[in-house]
């Protein structure tokens, strides 16, 4: 309900706005900026600064007034910007800023207004006697703990009688709206005041009671955080609500409970850090600059609190010097955290860099540590250039404690080196690198599921069931089934919902219900009508852009046949309408300028499907997001640039074509090419999930490298486990196993290849799939080095196990074993970590103890990468008298055969000598290396491997079973070494991905693609080789080499179009001069 | 667009700093009005034409704005950006065009926060510069 309106001008222009509306308000609504300073939307204006003043013509009579609070009058004029409004302004805000100097928004009104002297004699006081303190106590926050006392000159602000008020609540909400910040709310209160401490920001700054929990919150609402609003405690305040155009808040909402029936469960609650005030004596929450590894991730974000700039938390200085003490938390059985979390060395060699990144030059980074576990896929060699490139400084130390230098604030790290000598180093920040814990209130939930913990709480799983729980149709992943990184904890997620698609396969594709639309209307030869619709997002855009204004501009637009406002373009009604206007007006293109094509383009391109057009003959100008909402203080600038966003959008729109999206039919079947336990797993996996395999392996017959391994080092029987996976493979129905296949050739594209395999006896075979897992698997290095091969005592780490396991072993009782780590890995052959080696020993040591008590074992190592749970058996190995001993890369052990006596000579760090040990058993810890005919079948592929040789997914951590070439996915030592459990996931993870494609008979390429004009296209091949896709291919077509892309791969970049040198490839959706007609239209 | 505050073009990547620059926007952080966004999938379809062009029109600054290396979502193209991008800066030098009027930026879909900083400071810096007369 509207009330009466009056009538008047503001600086000649006459408007109309409803009785009782301030001139201020009314100003303000028509873009026109006023300054203000005690001026707040949510509180009775109040007339106390005069910086709002404005010229009021009424009756021929001109006056001065603020025009906060005088209301609008029929017939008034009104002048904002008279020479005398700007003096008296003037005067005023220099009284402000010589009572105040100090005061920010002063001086930027000062600034702002040209005030550069102030000619009175400053006060230096810190209150402007505005009253917004008081006026939000009183009326917003319902207390009255302050108001004004005494008179004159002697005004000011107190709570009554100047004593401590028990009537504050110490909401802050004075401090909040007090421009100068002098409110200080300890003298004004009896109660300590609490500051509420941003959780996201780990605490290092403070946050509002109505927040967005982060900036990239899913969905990005704000949330109230009932124990601290207000409202919700006292029942006033909802100043909130006053702020909200969308009128979203809603102080009624409750928890609710709902019921889902579902047919699987997947546990994914994740971790909590390590609480670091634990371990006290690294006086974390007692000195300001000992932080923790995650606060340090905050400080380090350019989104975070101090912007990425590498500052103190203390004193917001600037860090020059930064250690980080490694395993808070972890490696530590005196904490009850005896695991190691895996992830810790890796993040703190990030955190370094990045560190030394932010700060450009002159911060130095040190890292102190037991051992530096970068046993991931790249972690190796991203050390390697920490320590190379960076500077990056490792210390092997224990760390006794922190202590404070009383004037610096500097944190002290006494420490012990590894030789033994006891040193201290004082540093600007030091940063606990803190372990993983189980997620609180995981015990509970895992007591309400049935499903078994460990010793220190996580999930527990098998190595043969990494994703399984005790309980049928309950899967785990993440960090809940142990310690974890990124691409592994991803990886594991995939595993797991293929395990609960397997089950509910037969219910796939039941709840779904397919939509109708209207044929598609011809629109080709049509000349372009463009309807547009501007949106005012409430008053999101219309309170800072002038809508009907911009959609008066669009109509003069050419071939703009229809333009209207909508106060919310994508509510319901508004859908409908766009329906309705595109019959009404023969509409064939759309341009809606809202807010953002990224969350919006979607719902819109549907409904005009939904009227009959093409779903891309639409175009979007986000006036909102990037427009209205940052100029909000420059209403004419948004004006403009919203014309100019609109314009720009219609030119584009001219030029729109219906696109369409290749429909490409799919083979519902798989081909796994190598058939060890990756390969096994995936084919019994996708079987189970109803769908054809055919399972290639080379070899005679099925299983890989786990026919070489006897026990894990948890003791369970993999041989036992092997067998029985074969057998199930066999047994299977919808797998196709062939043995001793070779891959001949691998034609075509996602949902659609044809391959040929050949066999020994030089048959052949063919056969059509949709999608392909690569699980060829790795291979042991065979070492040259230590006499391997010339002295039949030296001998792998494999070959140990398979004598221990053979009852008729060779040498059953060895009385002193060397095992020798790091053969062929972690060199310049093989720059990475072959991450089971350690963990093999530890396990083969304690094996050959439990043969022989009294053998001895001597493990040298470089670094031990017993990595999660597996740090329990390092320790087990240690206590039962498994002597560790560390060399460095530059001063390996030498081997020294004597008398028929094996001698191994080794420099000990702790003694600080060369010692020499006698053995009768070398055994060297070989790696993993890729295997060498990768490169044929990358190349019949068309995927790439890394450097190393093992194939390279299309991003470490978010796709990591995936190809950037659609369709292909790989698991296992394909990937990088890993360990059973691993391998495991990552089958079960490939399957997922791959179903993904095979689930349906059809798919669906992207619309926006490139394509070639063949008349122009003189076969360079440029374009073939940049696409990261090999979507491209040059085929020769009578003599003349063309370029052919295959939409099905195509994933619409357009890279390939900006580099075209003869102008032939184009790309559908952003075309040349589609993005040429925005250019030209950037001006008018 | 005013005709006393130089004239800026922003090319943005649909999926790291379109994205930063909604969130600029979600996150209120003001920006000088006076630049216009125009939105490509990926920085890699930027032609080099297209810079010159809005040179030739009177623009008096181009911002190229993509994911930062290893976070493309088409795996590579911010690479071939960034040689486009030295072999432009070649180019304006022999039109005569001051190098500095072409800036090239990684900008994250979480860094509201550096679109506005990116975006003011070539401002800025345009600013500095004046209006380009071809």
């Amino acid at each position: 309900m509207r009330g009466k309106m009056v009538k008047f001008t503001i600086d000649g222009e006459e408007t109309e706005v409803e009785q009782g509306t301030t001139i201020l308000e009314a100003a303000q609504k028509l873009g026109i900026e006023i300054p203000t300073l005690c001026y707040h939307k949510g509180l009775t204006p109040y007339g106390a600064c005069r910086v709002c003043l404005v010229e009021i013509i009424e009756n021929g009579k001109t006056s001065l007034q603020a025009s906060c609070i005088y209301k609008a009058r029929d017939g008034l004029a009104i002048k904002t910007n008279t020479d005398r409004v700007a003096k008296t302004r003037k005067l005023m805000v220099e009284l402000l800023l010589a009572r105040c100097p100090d005061a920010k928004p002063v001086q930027e009104l000062a600034e702002k207004l040209g005030v550069h002297k102030i000619r009175i004699a400053r006060k230096n006081e810190d209150c402007l006697l505005c009253g917004l303190c008081v006026r939000m106590c009183e009326e917003r926050m319902g207390r009255g703990a302050i108001s004004f006392a005494h008179r004159g000159i002697r005004r000011k602000v107190e709570p009554a009688f100047d004593v401590q008020s028990d009537v504050c609540q110490t909401c802050g909400a004075c401090y909040f709206v007090c421009p100068t910040k002098g409110i200080k709310l300890e003298e004004i209160t009896k109660n300590r005041p609490i500051p509420i401490r941003s959780e996201f920001d780990e605490g290092l700054i403070e946050r509002p009671s109505i927040y967005i929990p982060f900036p990239q919150a899913v969905p990005n609402y704000a949330i109230i955080d009932k124990e601290h609003c207000v409202h919700l405690q006292t029942g006033e305040c909802k100043i909130c609500q006053e702020f909200c155009d969308a009128d979203a808040i809603n102080f009624d909402q409750k928890e609710e409970v709902i019921d889902i029936n579902v047919g699987s469960l997947i546990l994914s609650p994740g971790f909590d850090e390590y609480d670091a005030k634990k371990k006290s004596e690294y006086g974390y929450g007692r000195y300001e600059n000992v932080v923790t590894s995650i606060e340090f991730e905050r400080i380090l974000s350019a989104s975070g609190p101090f912007q990425g700039h590498v500052l103190r938390p203390g004193d917001k200085k600037e860090a020059k010097r930064i250690a980080f003490i490694q395993c808070v938390g972890s490696r530590d059985p005196h904490a009850g955290q005896s695991y190691c979390s895996s992830v810790c060395c890796t993040y703190a060699i990030k955190e370094a860099i990045i560190a030394k990144e932010h700060a450009k030059a002159g911060l130095e980074t040190t890292i102190f540590c037991m051992d530096i576990r970068t046993f991931g896929k790249g972690f190796e060699s991203y050390y390697e250039r920490a320590k190379n490139e960076y500077g990056v400084r490792f210390i092997r130390a224990g760390i006794s404690k922190i202590d404070e230098a009383s004037e610096t604030k500097n944190p002290i790290v006494h420490y012990e080196s590894e030789a033994g000598e006891i040193k201290q180093e004082e540093f600007d920040v030091v940063v606990l690198s803190v372990g993983l814990v189980p997620k609180e209130g995981t015990a509970q939930l895992a007591k309400r599921l049935r499903v078994n913990l460990n010793e220190y709480g996580f999930c527990r799983t098998s190595e043969f069931m990494p994703v399984d729980t005790i309980k049928d149709g309950i899967y785990v992943c993440g960090a809940f089934a142990g310690p974890k990184d990124i691409p592994e904890t991803v990886t594991q997620a995939s595993g797991a919902a293929a395990k609960a698609m397997g089950l509910l396969a037969s219910a796939r594709n039941t709840l779904i219900t397919k939509k109708e639309y209207p044929p598609e209307l011809d629109v080709l030869n049509q000349e372009p009508r463009i309807g547009v619709f501007i949106c005012h997002c409430g008053i999101n855009i219309g309170g800072y852009v002038d809508v009907p204004r911009v959609v008066e501009y669009t109509k003069t637009l050419s071939n703009v046949v229809y333009a209207e406002d909508n106060l919310y373009t994508c509510s319901q009604d508004t859908q409908k309408r766009i329906v309705e206007m595109i019959k009404e007006h023969k509409l064939n293109r759309v341009v809606v300028a809202s807010c953002t094509p990224r969350t919006h383009e979607p719902l819109f391109r549907e409904t005009i499907r939904e009227a009959g057009l093409n779903p891309y003959l639409f175009e979007m100008a986000n006036i909102r997001d990037q427009c209205s909402w940052i100029h909000m203080n420059e209403p004419k600038g948004a004006f403009e640039k919203a014309k100019d966003l609109v314009r720009m959008s219609v030119a584009k729109a001219r030029l729109l074509m219906p696109l369409k999206r290749v429909e490409i039919d799919v083979v519902q079947k798989a081909l796994v090419i190598g058939g060890g336990i990756a390969g096994m797993v995936s084919s019994l996996s996708l079987a189970e999930q109803g769908f054809e395999v055919f399972l290639v392996e080379r070899e005679k017959e099925l299983g890989g490298n786990l026919r070489h391994i006897y026990y894990t080092i948890e003791g369970r029987d993999v041989q036992r486990f092997l067998r029985r996976t074969i057998e199930k493979v066999k047994k299977t129905g919808l797998i196709k196993v062939f043995t001793g296949a070779d891959i001949k050739s691998i034609s075509g594209y996602i949902g659609n290849y044809e391959t040929e395999i050949s066999f020994t006896d030089g048959t052949k075979e063919e056969f059509k799939h949709g999608v392909v897992i690569v699980a060829t698997g790795a291979q042991e290095y065979k070492p040259t080095e230590y006499l391997y091969g010339q002295d039949k005592r030296v001998i792998t780490q494999r070959e140990l196990e398979e004598q221990i396991s053979n009852p008729k072993s060779q040498i059953p009782n060895p009385k002193s074993v060397v095992m020798i780590q790091c053969i062929g890995s972690r060199d310049d052959d093989h720059p990475y970590c072959s991450r089971m080696c350690c963990s093999q020993a530890v396990k083969n040591a304690l094996k050959l103890l439990e043969v022989n008590p009294e053998a001895n074992i001597y493990v040298l190592y470089r670094d031990v990468r017993t990595y999660g749970f597996k740090e329990d058996f390092y320790r087990n190995a240690r206590e039962a008298g498994v002597i560790f001993i560390r060399y460095d890369d530059d001063s390996k052990p030498e081997i020294h055969s004597n008398n028929g006596k094996l001698n191994i000579s080794v420099f000990e760090p702790i003694l600080r000598e060369k010692i020499e040990l006698c053995s009768d058993l070398l055994v060297l810890s070989t790696g993993i290396e890729p295997e060498k005919d990768n490169e044929v079948l990358a190349k019949m592929l068309k995927v790439p491997l890394n450097d190393e040789g093992f194939f390279l997914e299309a991003h470490v951590k978010l796709r990591p079973v995936d190809f950037a070439t659609e369709g292909v996915f790989v698991a296992g030592m394909a990937h990088s070494p890993k360990c059973i459990d691993e391998a495991i996931s990552q089958a079960e993870a490939a399957v997922a991905r791959a179903t993904t494609i095979i689930a349906h008979d059809k798919y669906y390429a992207e619309a926006a693609v490139s394509h070639v004009n063949e008349e122009l296209c003189v076969g360079c091949g440029i374009c073939s080789g940049l696409c990261p896709f090999e979507a491209i291919e040059i085929v020769i077509e009578d003599t003349e080499r063309k370029s052919k892309v295959n939409e099905a791969l195509c994933k619409g970049c357009g890279t390939c179009v900006a580099a075209c040198p003869s102008g032939a490839m184009e790309q559908y959706g952003f075309t040349k001069h589609q993005i040429m007609a925005m250019i030209d239209a950037l001006e008018e | 667009m005013n005709n006393s505050k130089p004239k800026i073009l922003v090319f943005c990547c649909n999926w790291c700093s379109y994205a930063g620059a909604d969130l600029a926007g979600v996150s209120r952080l003001q920006i000088m009005p006076n630049f216009r966004v125009i939105r490509t999938m990926c920085s890699g379809r930027i032609e080099p034409e297209f810079v010159l062009s809005a040179f030739e029109r009177g623009i008096d600054g181009v911002l190229i704005t993509g994911c930062h290396p290893g976070d493309c979502h088409y795996i590579s193209g911010n690479f071939k950006t960034l040689r486009r991008y030295y072999m432009l800066k070649l180019m304006l030098e022999q039109f005569g065009i001051d190098q500095r009027r072409l800036k090239l930026e990684w900008v994250s879909a979480g860094e509201g926060a550096k679109f506005q900083q990116v975006v003011n400071e070539f401002i800025e810096k345009i600013g500095t510069l004046g209006s380009l007369s071809l």
